[in-house]
């Protein structure tokens, strides 16, 4: 996959990826401890694959709650990568976290068993389900909320596992493209191994993000900044240079993805309609 | 205009908790008290929040209820400006703004321009004011104006021409992240707009900004104090809750004002007269038309558009309607 044949002379500001990490941090310390407090808690609970996203959520988290405010779940499958778990140590031991350590394996191959021959994909959600299933109840156990990891590289291409890995209470992350979320890591020091690895869901052996997507994070985020952030038009991102099936395909992938970012959808039958009239703000009364 | 001690009163008020807003009003006041200032300015919407949507009516307040009563009480010896949702004639609510002294609302603003793009939502729950005016304080003439007010030029110059010497903007500016070189972006991007405003106008502009956070939203703070020269006074912290005392002074503004006497030499007949002929084209006034397009004929041999033209536009889009 090569470069666009130019680069943008003037990169419209609203596409400007780079950013203040001291005053983005600042910025997702406040929101924390704002949700968090508002919502009547002191701590939250997140799922600690050893990856970027969940990492950078975890230093984020400790840096506005406290080391005591955040419970580090770790949740293998026995196919996991080995380093999946030890850098999810790596982060715990660097944050001083309280964790826990959940085998999944027998829960999802109990699934597996029950199930005609799911598939890795299927079986992928089946896993980041019931992670899901876990982080929910140990938030309950600790009395805390379930902190989100999904960025927005995700959330907008719909990469994730609806009710699995997208789902939480209160999410830092998700207003951060992929390659925004790294410069926050390098600021706050996450691990270098962590840094540098290749991004993957590790859903099944081999797995990897740009793989699967087809397209380096670097270019798909500047291709999303263009299109979300800027409302740059498909036919100029074509006359930068960007290929004309790699473009459809990132369209289509928003497009069709809108189901995973919305509440499900309510017939409406009456004055006043969940999702429609009936408009409170999240915060409300908190 | 006379010296005068303004306090700037950088909050984070509770979303829809007016009984928890009103306490850290009467709060801040006993502060502003202490601290010897002779106004308290609070930001947009200080007294009920921001993302308030189906709360709007709930959180209501009618200028001679019980709530403005006891602001109005707590405003001896200290002059107070706060946001709040007014419930005016016709059960119509205004995002509104007023200024209380010596125990009386001295003035109301009715925000006029709501905002209602990308994430805000305003004319949906907000009926628009439609009047901008100053008011007599005890240091001088002063107008309000808020958040988005001030991004339309003619509002605070219509203040201004009324004889405005300090402009007081409420805001509840939410912030679009931080980037490098500027910090929290919407804080740079507002005091580079006060600075023109204070400068063009010639007058103080008293900027206070809210701060927290409601719905993911953050807010930006870095409420401030420009001189009519356009120069940054007090400039508050980006993000966290924050609270100075300013003095303006009266001198500052007379040499500003002798410097550059723009509101000297503002011609309000011309600016009357092309208006009336936009307003006549813009909005195809009957009898005006006519008379607009040939205000353009008898202009100056350098005018660009010929008559004949205009009138041909306007004939076209007549057409056009039907």
């Amino acid at each position: 996959m090569g470069h666009p044949r130019r680069r943008f002379v003037e990169l419209p500001g609203e596409a400007d990826l780079r950013l203040d990490p001291r005053e983005t941090l600042r910025i997702l310390t406040g929101f924390v401890q704002s949700e968090v407090r508002r919502a009547g808690f002191e701590r939250v609970v997140v799922g600690l694959s050893g990856g970027l996203d969940s990492s950078v959520a975890a230093y984020v988290a400790v840096e506005a709650l406290g080391a005591a405010g955040v419970v580090g779940v770790l949740m293998p499958y026995r196919t996991s990568r080995l380093d999946s778990v030890r850098d999810a140590e790596r982060v715990v031991a660097a944050l001083g976290l309280v964790a826990e350590k959940i085998d999944i394996t027998p829960v999802v191959d109990a699934f597996r068993a029950s199930l005609e021959r799911p598939g890795r994909r299927r079986l992928g959600n089946v896993m980041s389900r019931v992670r899901m299933t876990i982080l929910y109840d140990r938030s309950m156990a600790h009395h805390a909320l379930v902190l989100g990891t999904s960025n927005k590289t995700e959330l907008l291409l719909g990469y994730g596992t609806l009710h699995g890995d997208l789902a939480s209470a209160v999410n830092p992350l998700g207003d951060l493209y992929k390659t925004q979320i790294r410069q926050l890591a390098a600021y706050l020091g996450v691990p270098r191994a962590i840094r540098d690895k290749t991004p993957t869901a590790d859903l099944w052996p081999g797995q990897s993000d740009e793989a699967e997507l087809g397209v380096s994070y670097e270019r798909l985020d500047r291709m999303l900044a263009l299109l979300v952030d800027a409302r740059v038009s498909e036919r100029t991102l074509l006359r930068e240079g960007y290929p004309r099936a790699l473009v459809r395909r990132i369209v289509r992938m928003i497009v069709r993805s809108q189901y995973k970012r919305r509440l499900p959808v309510i017939a409406k039958l009456s004055t006043r309609s969940v999702g429609w009239d009936f408009r409170y703000p999240r915060d409300w009364r908190s | 205009m006379r010296n005068v001690r303004v306090a700037l009163a950088q909050i984070a008020p509770r979303l829809g908790d007016v009984r928890y807003n009103l306490d850290l009003h009467l709060r801040t006041a006993e502060r502003a008290r202490r601290e010897r200032a002779q106004v308290l300015v609070f930001p947009e919407l200080s007294l009920t929040g921001y993302v308030l949507r189906d709360q709007v009516p709930e959180v209501a307040q009618r200028l001679e209820g019980p709530v403005l009563e006891r602001l109005r009480r707590a405003c001896r010896r200290l002059d107070i400006v706060l946001g709040l949702v007014e419930e005016g004639p016709g059960h119509r609510f205004y995002n509104a703004a007023v200024y209380l002294a010596d125990g009386a609302v001295r003035h109301v603003h009715r925000k006029v321009y709501l905002p209602t793009y990308g994430m805000f939502d305003e004319g949906r729950d907000f009926a628009a004011g439609d009047r901008v005016r100053i008011f007599q304080a005890g240091f001088g003439a002063a107008g309000i104006l808020i958040c988005e007010d001030a991004w339309h030029p003619a509002l605070p110059w219509l203040l201004a021409q009324q004889g405005a010497e300090v402009l007081f903007v409420l805001s509840s500016g939410p912030t679009r992240g931080a980037r490098p070189g500027r910090g929290v972006t919407s804080v740079a991007v507002w005091h580079d707009l006060l600075r023109v405003t204070a400068q063009f106008q010639t007058a103080w502009v008293v900027y206070v900004n809210r701060v927290g956070y409601e719905d993911g939203l953050n807010f930006g703070g870095g409420s401030s104090v420009m001189d009519p020269f356009g120069r940054a006074h007090a400039t508050l912290s980006s993000l966290d809750p924050d609270f100075v005392v300013a003095e303006l002074d009266g001198e500052i503004l007379r040499r500003a004002r002798t410097a550059y006497p723009l509101l000297r030499d503002e011609d309000l007949e011309l600016v009357a007269r092309e208006l009336a002929r936009i307003r006549a084209l813009r909005y195809e006034l009957p009898g005006e038309v006519d008379a607009a397009a040939q205000g353009v004929a008898r202009g100056a041999p350098h005018e660009s558009q010929p008559a004949a033209k205009v009138k041909r536009a306007v004939q076209d889009r007549r057409r056009g309607d039907r």
